[in-house]
């Protein structure tokens, strides 16, 4: 009887697991990312959305200024990721739901390691997507930028030429962060119980 | 000697003396906080907007109060090179008339729409006295939407004044004229018998704000001036001035200026249109065009209606009373609250205050002093509130703020008075440079004035900037009326000659402004929606150049195969969706305007090259870094060549042949 007490989660984990899995599925339609961009003759400033689905915001206009540097144009279709996130997501939010009601630490564990796994690899895509746009500049461009790099931060300011970018987590990014911080104090929690 | 240095030391003392006595000037007359509440530091907004009327410039100009900066010059009457405004084929039919198109006009007053008597903040009305127009311009676009002619007119002066829920929009003529269906060519001296003059009800509907003659009153000849709406208990009703009811015809200066009382028509509107909609009145054959811009074509069509519903207010009863006011009335201005009316007679040496329940009592007792050719004339002192006693010389306009002040222009002694409706005693007096014509009060011929400010637009300029010839600019004056006294704070030069001008609270207006034209909505039939949909197709000689404009290039920009003799269309579509962003365009000999295309518009310019050669065309408006760059040839070959028709961009302009 203790050995199967010890397996299942405690009430809080299966409520956050419950949560998590909801906050992912709220992850498949709002907005992930957010880049803001603003510039001396754009005091309203231009801002980018990536959502699991979609880029959002002004990106014919983002496109349009980036072809004096040479960037490629930012179309939706040019990503798999907009393809598949949603489904992965959704597939994410399901296995939390299921945590919550199977009440099985190990698949608690297993699903917060897929979900961190998702997380960190998802980070390090975005990263490459934008070392790709900021480093595969058409060396044919009226203007060529120093180094012949233009790459927006992950996360954080940074100034390029006349535009300051600013990225940071949209709704749906803090979802992500929340859940993954929540997750990982679960397990440690739930495995530290375990053990007593 | 002695006695010479002294007497000399007292005339140095008397001439001293004499010159303390003479007035204060108008430098002297500003008080020193006076820069501070003009002050709109940079990057800080205006409080009101103010739309000015441009007079002989033929356009509507655009104010920022209290700063006095002109924000912008609206093209509505006259054609304007800047924007291409009746160069480009698009807006052509916009100063179509039933005389052929008309390149300017004589723009006045200006209406703002109202809903219950206050200010909706959607359309402007402007007025042309020439060739009798009234025009509709859109306040989310700052563009002129819609002109209509006025039929059986000869300058629209009392114009485009309107009801207090916009139900009508009105045209009233300054000249009387024969109507457009009898025989004009009669002698001028006929005026008593033959002349007539003409109030025209222009329905607006309350979704689009499309415009159209509902019915016109053929009235006695008289000069219709000025007029206004009641409001509250006087809604319904319409007030109008009317000078040289002596019926001249000729040196108006005297022979119109005789009688000692003209007349302010007072006019049920509502009882008529219900007439009109019970079938009275008669067609009238005329010829009027009616001019709109159509949002997603971008393109305007003029079509010319034959037709126009007249009723003889002589043959109307109890809808139609003439109220006697002295001399040769300019404003007839109806206070807030809807009770007093108050005529300005320009040549009076007092106001007088109508009551509307007076009024209303004098018609039920039929307090009548005759009659002006059959219709009612009230006795004065029935109608009469009371006068304002010496207000000051040549009062023009009053307008009103929210406490019960009334505020009249005085031409001829050069002043702004402020007085009280109640007391009908004078409360302040300050002089103005020079000569004011109407005056604005921010609201003031609304419901609910919002005071404030008052704007003297003069009429005389002189030393009031740094001279710039035998021209000067008309000048208007600022003060601040929020104390018992009006205090000066500014004068701002004006384009055109201001008439009649409004003030409209900022936030009303700025929050609804639309910051691109939506490109996927532009149902132009020459649209290029991109890149890819650029082309050029002949009609024999006519080629339709369907280009883009994009920071920094122009889609396509190598043409060859155009001929001399051939009638070139660029369509010009912005494909931008930027805010602040337009491209220009213009070509080298054009004998037309360059035109500026906003983002998601497109526009038409005709050219027609004369010699062949190569023809450069560029981008006129500095869009961006590479604005310079943004350029393009055209090569024209001699009539009746086999040049090719090939066109491009970058890889896909024409190479020439190994």
């Amino acid at each position: 009887m203790g050995n199967l007490k010890n397996n299942s989660l405690k009430g809080i984990t299966r409520i956050f697991a419950l949560l998590g899995g909801i906050g992912l599925f709220i992850m498949i339609i709002a907005p992930i990312w957010r880049i803001e961009l603003t510039a001396p003759q754009y005091p309203e400033g231009l801002e980018m959305t990536i959502y699991s689905y979609k880029v959002g915001g002004q990106v014919q206009i983002i496109n349009g200024l980036n072809h004096y540097i040479g960037m490629r144009e930012i179309h939706e279709d040019d990503f798999i990721e907009f393809k598949v996130l949603p489904y992965i997501l959704g597939a994410l939010g399901l296995l939390g739901v299921a945590a919550a009601i199977i009440n099985k630490k190990w698949f608690f564990y297993t699903w917060t390691v897929l979900f961190l796994l998702f997380g960190i690899l998802s980070m390090v895509d975005f990263y490459l997507w934008l070392y790709d746009y900021g480093h595969n500049l058409d060396p044919n461009a009226a203007i060529q930028v120093p180094g012949m790099t233009y790459q927006p931060p992950l996360i954080g300011f940074k100034q390029l030429l006349n535009f300051g970018a600013y990225s940071i987590p949209a709704i749906g990014g803090w979802i992500m962060i929340a859940t993954g911080v929540i997750l990982s104090g679960l397990s440690i929690y739930e495995f530290k119980f375990n053990k007593k | 000697m002695k006695l010479n240095k002294v007497s000399i030391g007292l005339i140095a003392v008397a001439a001293l003396w004499i010159s303390s006595c003479k007035p204060k000037n108008a430098a002297q007359a500003v008080s020193g906080d006076a820069a501070q509440k003009v002050y709109v530091a940079p990057g800080q907004l205006d409080e009101f907007y103010s739309f000015v009327s441009g007079g002989f410039s033929g356009q509507v100009s655009v104010y920022g109060i209290p700063s006095g900066r002109l924000l912008k010059v609206l093209p509505v009457f006259s054609v304007d090179p800047e924007t291409g405004y009746g160069f480009s084929e698009e807006s052509k039919p916009m100063l179509n008339t039933s005389h052929g198109f008309v390149p300017w006009g004589d723009e006045h007053h200006l209406s703002f729409s109202q809903t219950n008597g206050d200010y909706d903040g959607r359309w402007l009305f402007a007025n042309e006295n020439n060739t009798p127009r009234v025009a509709r311009l859109d306040l989310k676009t700052f563009t002129t939407k819609e002109i209509i002619e006025i039929p059986n007119s000869a300058g629209n002066h009392s114009s485009p004044f309107i009801t207090d829920n916009s139900e009508y929009v009105i045209a009233g003529t300054r000249f009387s004229v024969p109507f457009d269906d009898e025989n004009g060519d009669i002698p001028i001296s006929s005026y008593a018998e033959k002349f007539s003059g003409a109030l025209s009800f222009i329905s607006i509907n309350p979704e689009s704000g499309k415009m159209a003659i509902d019915f016109q009153l053929k009235t006695p000849p008289v000069n219709y001036d000025l007029s206004h709406t009641g409001k509250g208990p006087s809604s319904g009703w319409f007030f109008f001035s009317c000078y040289n009811t002596e019926k001249a015809y000729t040196l108006l200066e005297v022979n119109a200026s005789q009688r000692d009382k003209d007349f302010i028509l007072a006019v049920n509107w509502k009882k008529i249109a219900e007439m009109v909609k019970a079938g009275k009145g008669r067609k009238v054959k005329t010829k009027y065009a009616h001019n709109v811009m159509d949002e997603n074509t971008h393109t305007a069509t003029s079509t010319i209606k034959d037709e126009v519903l007249v009723l003889d207010i002589a043959d109307l009863k109890d809808v139609c009373y003439y109220i006697p006011c002295p001399k040769s009335p300019h404003g007839s201005d109806v206070d807030p609250s809807g009770e007093y009316i108050v005529g300005s007679g320009k040549l009076a040496s007092l106001i007088p205050v109508f009551s509307f329940s007076k009024m209303q009592k004098a018609i039920e007792e039929k307090k009548f002093e005759g009659d002006f050719d059959g219709i009612p004339v009230l006795n004065y002192e029935a109608v009469l509130h009371g006068e304002v006693k010496k207000p000051g010389l040549g009062p023009l306009h009053t307008e009103f703020d929210a406490n019960g002040n009334a505020y009249t222009s005085m031409f001829v002694s050069s002043e702004v008075v402020k007085w009280n409706l109640k007391t009908l005693q004078v409360i302040d007096r300050q002089p103005t440079f020079y000569s004011t014509g109407h005056l604005t009060v921010a609201g003031g011929d609304a419901k609910t004035p919002y005071g404030k400010y008052l704007v003297a637009w003069n009429k005389i300029t002189k030393d009031r900037y740094l001279p710039t010839g035998p021209e000067l600019t008309q000048s208007a004056q600022l003060f601040d009326i929020t104390g018992e006294k009006m205090q000066l704070l500014l004068d701002f030069p004006t384009i055109g000659e201001p008439h009649y001008a409004l003030m409209i609270d900022a936030k009303k207006i700025k929050d609804q402004q639309a910051r691109i034209y939506d490109i996927n909505k532009n149902n132009h039939p020459y649209v290029a929606k991109g890149e890819k949909e650029a082309k050029i197709t002949r009609e024999g000689n006519k080629v339709h150049i369907n280009m883009t404009l994009i920071r920094s290039h122009l889609t396509p920009d190598n043409i060859e195969g155009i001929k001399v003799g051939d009638e070139v269309y660029f369509h010009l579509t912005n494909l931008e969706q930027d805010w602040d962003l337009p491209h220009g365009f213009t070509i080298k000999g054009s004998q037309n305007a360059e035109v500026l295309v906003l983002p998601g518009e497109t526009k038409t310019i005709k050219w027609q090259p004369k010699t062949a050669g190569i023809v450069p065309f560029y981008c006129t408006d500095f869009c961006s870094a590479l604005h310079q760059e943004m350029s393009g040839y055209v090569r024209v070959s001699p009539a009746g060549s086999s040049t090719p028709l090939q066109y491009g961009t970058g890889d896909s302009a024409p190479k020439a042949a190994k």
